[in-house]
Formats: structure tokens, sequence, C-alpha cells
């Protein structure tokens, strides 16, 4: 659906995206990840056509964005950071304007903006002025004008910044059910974003792309070794002793003691397969209670600071 | 066409929405009646000769007021980038705020119609200046508003657009006036008189309706809207 290739833009001789390529295909929801300043916007200026890159090539839909930009953009609905709206007009007549630029027939127009004003409930605020809105409601004026003309790819620009989290919940369910039937890309500095909603993540930093994959990919080939918690009722030393001896314990440590229980955090190599089991088995050998195993997966937090700082 | 004249309604409503267009209309009201009435009953003569001299005069202050906002706005509001992400040319925004601008000024044109009421009530006044004289503010007005769109869209500041915008306008107005065409040498003389508003301005509003004051001022408008599409186009350089 977006094709993006070798995609290069300098403002004057700062480099804001490098030689960037990625694709997003039908249906999918990309989330588009990267601290403040790493080219994020520049890339979806780029795609909606705000402005041209200066080296590489976008298709979207199987149209250049040079040289049909008017076709790419009829397929995209566009909100941009920070969901600039014309504060002086009300939500009715802005949605109506945005649907005649659009050309959608006078015939539909009625029921396109009827059917926006349900899908994002904005029916309490019709009339009112859209600088008079808060936060929440211009968000969804902007997804609501985004989609009026039943795009089939969606390009939103940080859609939840400044809402507040119950908000940002509605936004996020909104935006996963129209995942279900639109090619969607969407950018965020916010991790658990990216998990509740997106199907594929793309990683970018200073410009260039860092990683890619889907959520749960990412999170293994960052990995590498994993940490262990268990709390076992038993003598200490022993547990200790026990547990280094195991192939793949790098290191056992005494994290806490209370009583009888103490707590251990073992450091697993890569290459063990299950080690929970494995604990389990010998604690249940060597009749040991045990009232704690856990072991810990980085976060897409932990993976995202792993690449985006160095 | 569909694009242009959604455009031109949006802009068009959108100056009536805000209460600054009713000031705008009630100044430019007050102070061009004020300034004619003020001498009209005591020079007892039927003609609105003063009333149409004054007008380029009120407009360097008025169109500047209506163009500010136009584009700045849209730069400052971050709204110019969902504007040009929609499927229009870049030009017919341009023709469309252009035409929603030109049709707010005819509109306080009309709204001044009472003057040459008053004149034909009081008077038999001559209709050929009177009507050349409207043609002629109209087409200066709308010379004004070509140069204030494009100022405004070089700036996201509303204020630096209309005192640059009043600047480039007195400009263009005082070149061709007597005192500064007496001061520069002599072979400047015509093209300062042909570039400045004044000598055009005048011929029409004695009735003469000449095409080279037409082909002037269609062409300073031609030009300008040209470069205000020209500084849209900048954000791709």
């Amino acid at each position: 659906m977006i094709e993006v290739k070798n995609l290069t833009k300098h403002y004057g001789i700062t480099v804001a995206v490098k030689d960037v390529s990625f694709s997003v295909k039908k249906g999918e929801v990309l989330g588009f990840l990267g601290p403040n300043g790493a080219g994020k916007t520049t890339t979806m200026k780029i795609i909606t056509c705000f402005m041209p890159p200066t080296a590489g090539t976008v298709e979207v839909g199987g149209s250049d964005i040079l040289e049909d930009p008017l076709s790419v953009r009829e397929k995209i609905g566009y909100l941009p950071e920070n969901t600039p709206l014309y504060s002086d007009m009300t939500v009715e007549s802005y949605l109506n304007f945005i649907a005649e630029v659009r050309r959608i027939h006078p015939r539909d127009r009625r029921e396109r903006v009827n059917r926006m004003i349900e899908t994002c409930s904005l029916k309490g605020v019709l009339k009112k002025d859209i600088g008079a809105l808060s936060k929440g409601f211009k968000q969804r004026v902007g997804l609501a004008q985004a989609m009026i003309h039943d795009p089939k790819i969606l390009i939103l620009d940080e859609p939840t910044s400044g809402l507040d989290p119950n908000q940002i919940i509605e936004i996020r369910k909104l935006i996963k059910e129209l995942g279900k039937e639109k090619t969607i890309i969407l950018s965020t500095h916010i991790l658990p974003e990216v998990s509740a909603t997106c199907d594929r993540v793309i990683i970018i930093n200073d410009g260039q792309l860092v990683a890619s994959g889907t959520p749960e990919e990412l999170q293994n080939r960052a990995a590498g070794e994993s940490v262990i918690y268990t709390t076992v009722k038993a003598d200490a030393a022993k547990v200790q002793t026990v547990f280094t001896s195991l192939g793949w314990v790098k290191k056992c440590s005494v994290e806490s003691k209370q009583g009888e229980r103490a707590r251990f955090k073992l450091l697993a190599t890569q290459d063990v397969s299950d080690p929970t089991e494995q604990l389990y088995d010998i604690a249940v050998k060597n009749g040991w209670m045990l009232s704690e195993l856990y072991r810990e997966t980085l976060s897409l937090e932990d993976i995202f600071l792993k690449l985006t700082t160095s | 066409m569909t694009v242009i004249r959604a455009i031109l309604k949006k802009e068009f409503t959108s100056y009536f929405v805000s209460p600054v267009a009713y000031v705008l209309i009630t100044i430019f009201l007050i102070l061009s009646n004020w300034l004619f009435f003020n001498t009209y009953f005591l020079d007892e003569q039927a003609s609105m000769r003063i009333f149409i001299a004054r007008l380029p005069w009120i407009f360097l202050f008025f169109v500047p007021a209506v163009t500010m906002r136009v584009w700045a706005e849209e730069k400052k509001l971050g709204t110019m980038e969902l504007l040009m992400t929609l499927p229009v040319k870049d030009y017919e925004v341009v023709i469309g705020k252009f035409l929603a601008s030109f049709l707010f000024l005819l509109v306080c044109l009309l709204l001044t119609l009472s003057v040459p009421m008053t004149v034909a009530y009081t008077g038999d006044p001559d209709w050929g200046p009177i009507i050349g004289g409207y043609l002629g503010s109209l087409l200066m007005g709308t010379a004004y508003l070509a140069l204030g769109l494009f100022i405004s869209s070089m700036t996201e500041n509303q204020i630096v657009a209309f005192i640059l915008s009043l600047l480039v306008s007195f400009l263009f107005l005082i070149i061709g006036e007597n005192f500064v065409l007496y001061a520069i040498p002599d072979w400047l003389v015509p093209l300062f008189e042909y570039i400045g508003f004044g000598s055009h301005f005048i011929s029409i509003t004695r009735g003469v309706l000449d095409s080279r004051d037409l082909v002037y001022y269609f062409s300073f408008i031609f030009f300008f809207l040209l470069l205000n599409v020209k500084a849209i186009e900048s954000r791709k350089w």
C-alpha cells in the first residue's frame, strides 16, 4: 500500500531523514516510533505530499508522490501533529468544508458527515466553535476530518498527545477498530501505545531506521539475557549452590531475605529455552516451597532506550 | 472549481464570524463618509470627487487589515499543513482566498452607496465620474488586496503582514505623485508615473476607461497572485 524507498530529506544542512526505506501492507497498523526530532513528522509530511523529499521515492497505493500528488492526497486521510484546526469554525461547518474540498458529491455529503459525527461521537458539539472544544474533542474532530472521504490510508501524527488517560484509551480503541479495514501509519513516542494498537513497529532515530518488526519480534530480538526472580522457602545457602551449579545460570544472588524465605535473582544465558520450568522441577525435587517464579522480559521501553541512545 | 468555491465560501464566511470584520466595516464607513460629508455641504457641488479621491488613502489602512490574517493565521495555527495536504492545487487555494477578500471589499464598497444616493438627492450629479470612481476604487482596492495577500503568505505574524503591506502599498501609491516626480531625474519620470497607482486611478475616476490602465491593474493583480502561489510553493524548496 505504501512503499518508501531510500527517503532522504535535508533542511538546509541538517539532515532530517536519512535513507529510510520501509513498506506498509494493506490493512496493517504501523507504529512509527522514535524520540522527538527523530524525523517521524518529516517522513509523514513527505508521504502526505506536503513537501517533497530531497532524494528517494514514495509510492502510495500505486501513485508516486511527486508525479501524482493529487491522487495520493485523495487516498490519504491525514491528522497532522498538534491537530491544527480552524478555531473560528463550528464543527459542523468545518466537516462540511472538508467534505466539499474533498469533492464528495453534494448528494452524499450529508450522509458522510453524519457518519463521521457518529463514529467520532461529535453529536453534542456540532454547533460549537472548534476553538472552544476540549483537547479530546478537537482530536476527534481531527480524526473525523481525516476519515470523512473514507480513505484507505490513515496517517496520524501523535494522535494521543495531550489527551488524558481516558481519552487516550478511547482514541486507541477507535484506531484499533479502524485498523481492521484501513492501512494506518501512526507516530508516537509513547510505547504502550504501540503494543496496544500496532501490528508492526518501525523505530527511527536521528533520521535513520534502527529497527522494524512486530512488537514481539523486537522484544525477542533485543532480549539477550533474561533475568529470573524466584522466592524459595529453604536454606538459602544450599539453594544458592544448587542454582549456581546449573549450566545456564551465569549468576545467582540473594536479593532479600525474610525469615526463612529468600528471594534470588538469576541471570540466565540466552540459549536456555525454558529456565522457569527447570527451576520449578528442582524445587519440587528438593521439596522446597516455591512462592515466586518470574521471568522478566525486556519491555519495549528497554528496547527503545537501547536502540535510541548510544 | 469545486475547490475554489469551497475555499471562497469558507474564507468569506470566516470574515463575518469574528467581530473584526464588523469593526473594520464600521471604521471604513465612518471614515469614508465623514471625510466626504465634512466638506460636501460647504462646496455646494453635487460631485463625489472628494469621496473617491480619499478612498486610496483609506484603503491603505483598510485593505492590509483585511488581508493580514488570510495566510499568516493559516501558517501560525498549522492549518496550512492540513489545507495543503487536501487534494487541492496551490493556485486553487490562492484564487479562492483572493476571491473571498475581493467579495469582502465589494461588500464594503456597496455599503457606501448611500453616498451617491445622497448626492443624487441633493443635486444633479454627473454619473460618469461616479461610476468610473467606483470602478477605479475597486480596481485599486483589488490591487492592494493581491499585494497584501502575497505579503501575508510570507510571514506567520499578522502584525508584520499588516505593516509591511501598508508600507509597500504606500510606496506604490506615492511614487506616482507629483512631489516625487519632481524630485527624480527626468528619464525616470514616465516609469514612476506608470508604476504608481495614481495616474491610472485618476484617469479611470475621470470616467475615462483606457485599456492601458486596465492592463496595468490586471497585470499588477496577476503578478502578485503569481508571487503568492510561488510563496505557497516555497515550502517545497
